[in-house]
């Protein structure tokens, strides 16, 4: 089956408006309820920006697993900085790029509970390398959200580890050159090379279906740090309309037309036997 | 009465945070209290269940004790000068979001890679904040293997009365040199956690969060205010200090650490020979002591500060003082010590002599 696409889906909804007078509304025709682990509070990201659907389908699979209070997740500086004023979980909130060594000591003292850092790519592939390499390499039995949108975002449009050769930010002004800026950090390979690391998969959530399959993937990764197999890392390859100038629209369709080609989705590593 | 032991500066704190009943070190190797990270390694994990991990790099550990102390557990972790420079941003994190945690500071000379004697040139560092913002550690000043020891336990009790990270700042020499210990009897582990620490969601309570970001001005000022207050009930209640000869004296010696000891003898010499000198040593250097140097001011013809820095502490001698006497400085640097012979020689060219250089 061809996957469809966010243009096609539009193209969809635009031709079946919904309509408010049906039932939809009555309880027992309820297909969908938000997750009761998100706070239902307005958030402060830009409209359509991915983080909000990240935030929710993370929030899903813990109130699925029923782990609301087993789990202690770590935030990181950037725009999900505010992540713990969403999530209704025990929370820290990390320096910038520390999150992988804050719960690493959080889970080596309590390593029966569930750990997870949610980190952006400035946060996680540039400044908090080491701690991201190395926490990966101890195998730290964790799971990092890790939300590549290659721009760094809470500061207005900088370049990031992740931004893609030619592109534009505020810093490379005439796009990323790199021979002078570098290559862009395939940060999520580089860690699957490691023996330290049980599971590394690569997902979007531009369309109903990738957000599924992402959402599939953070359940599949909890399980595995159930099961103490270590260090697993789901990356969520998304989009920035403020930053990338773009409406969410064209953002998305970014995302599809050249952050994906450049950063295939799927599993990079999956444990044996898995 | 505990365990009477032979033990290295190093070795004895790390008994000592064993026996206090510690749940988590993190480190990273660096001369000179790298002893620190092996003792633990040999010892802790069998005897307690403590978790013992060595970090990639100082930074990382900093941020391993905010997470584990943010679970509410006793923690702690120790290096020397350029490695708690590395630490200076975790600390400013830990202090905002009040942490407890103790770490050690075996200061080595600088700057920079420096030296690996000792030194007491991280004194600013320590006592004025050190990261960035407003605030500040408790900080212990041990002059004694058994002091390593005390203000191991001391220190956790500090740091979890004020919810504060608190540093115990010893040198190079403490740390290696041995000497006979008591060591007290081994504490149990917590088995309970304060309700802020983030060990899970607990049924039908609010989720803990650990944060010290707080965007909005009005609401960061009062955490501002709130930590002020806190270092002033602190500069209240746990001042710490010891006189000695102060009755009598027309002079004073005053210095931190192992040098107020070098101070000590330097007295006892100095009244061989008719002067009548007294000592007074900080054992809190945050909080200052600074009362007692007040009260005994307009009695003294001087005071002279020993360091081995260029002159730190002595800027807090003299705000306490406030004029009322002379406080002088003499002090060595880059890993050097200063003999009780210097220091009598010193102090008789200042105030007997009258040279100033």
């Amino acid at each position: 089956m061809s996957e469809r696409t966010y243009v096609d889906i539009e193209a969809e909804l635009t031709d079946q408006p919904i309509n408010f007078d049906e039932d939809i509304c009555l309880a027992e025709n309820v297909v969908y309820i938000k997750p009761q682990t998100l706070i239902d509070v307005p958030m402060h990201y830009c409209p359509g920006c991915g983080h909000s659907t990240a935030h929710k389908i993370l929030m899903e699979v813990v109130d699925e697993m029923g782990i609301q209070e087993e789990i202690i997740g770590v935030a990181p500086v950037g725009c999900s900085v505010f992540a713990y004023h969403y999530m209704n979980v025990d929370m820290q909130e990390a320096a910038h790029g520390r999150a992988c060594a804050v719960a690493t000591g959080i889970k080596r003292i309590m390593p029966e509970k569930y750990v997870f850092t949610y980190q952006g790519d400035g946060d996680l592939a540039a400044i908090g390398t080491a701690e991201t390499v190395h926490a990966a390499n101890r195998g730290e039995n964790i799971l990092v959200v890790f939300i590549n949108n290659g721009i760094y975002g809470m500061t207005s449009g900088q370049m990031a580890p992740t931004t893609l050769p030619g592109m534009v930010t505020t810093t490379s002004p005439y796009g990323r050159d790199v021979k002078t800026q570098g290559y862009p950090l395939y940060i999520s390979n580089l860690l699957a090379n490691l023996p330290g690391v049980a599971y590394v998969s690569r997902h979007s959530v531009h369309t109903p279906n990738n957000v599924r399959k992402a959402k599939k993937s953070i359940a599949k990764a909890l399980e595995y740090q159930k099961q103490g197999l270590g260090f697993c890392m789901v990356e969520i390859v998304t989009n920035c309309p403020s930053n990338w100038k773009m409406t969410p629209k064209q953002s998305n369709q970014f995302v599809e037309e050249k952050m994906i080609p450049f950063y295939p989705l799927g599993d990079i590593k999956v444990p044996e036997g898995k | 009465m505990g365990d009477l032991k032979l033990m290295k500066g190093n070795e004895a704190l790390s008994e000592a945070m064993i026996r206090a009943g510690c749940d988590a070190y993190f480190g990273y190797p660096i001369t000179p209290q790298s002893e620190v990270l092996e003792y633990l390694a040999r010892e802790a994990s069998a005897r307690t269940g403590m978790v013992v991990l060595q970090a990639e790099s100082e930074v990382a550990a900093i941020n391993m004790i905010y997470g584990a102390a943010g679970a509410g557990r006793r923690v702690m972790t120790t290096s020397s000068s350029p490695g708690i420079s590395l630490m200076q941003e975790g600390l400013s994190y830990i202090a905002s979001a009040e942490l407890p945690c103790l770490l050690a500071n075996v200061v080595r000379g600088g700057p920079g890679l420096g030296t690996i004697q000792p030194s007491q040139a991280d004194y600013f560092q320590s006592v004025k904040g050190g990261g960035h913002g407003d605030y500040k550690l408790i900080v212990l000043a041990p002059s004694s293997v058994q002091e390593m020891v005390d203000f191991v336990k001391l220190g956790f009790e500090l740091g979890e009365k004020y919810r504060n990270p608190v540093m115990i700042l010893t040198d190079g020499a403490i740390g290696q040199m041995m000497e006979k210990v008591v060591l007290f009897e081994q504490m149990p582990r917590k088995t309970e956690f304060p309700d802020w620490a983030t060990t899970g969601k607990k049924p039908g309570k609010d989720r803990n969060y650990i944060t010290s970001l707080h965007i909005q001005s009005e609401k960061m000022e009062e955490i501002n205010l709130r930590l002020q207050a806190k270092y002033k009930e602190i500069e209240k209640n746990e001042i710490r200090y010891q006189t000695v000869n102060l009755e009598d004296a027309e002079y004073v010696f005053t210095g931190f650490g192992l040098v107020a000891r070098i101070c000590i003898k330097a007295m006892e010499m100095a009244r061989a020979k008719g002067y009548k000198v007294g000592v007074i040593r900080p054992i809190t250097v945050f909080p200052f002591p600074t009362q007692v140097y007040a009260d005994v001011a307009p009695q003294l013809k001087g005071i002279l500060d020993v360091e081995m820095n260029a002159g730190q502490m002595v800027e807090d001698v003299r705000l306490s003082v406030n004029g009322a006497t002379k406080v002088e400085f003499y002090g060595r640097m880059g890993g050097m010590i200063p003999s009780p012979e210097e220091i009598l020689e010193n102090f008789e060219r200042i105030y007997i002599k009258g040279e100033t250089k």
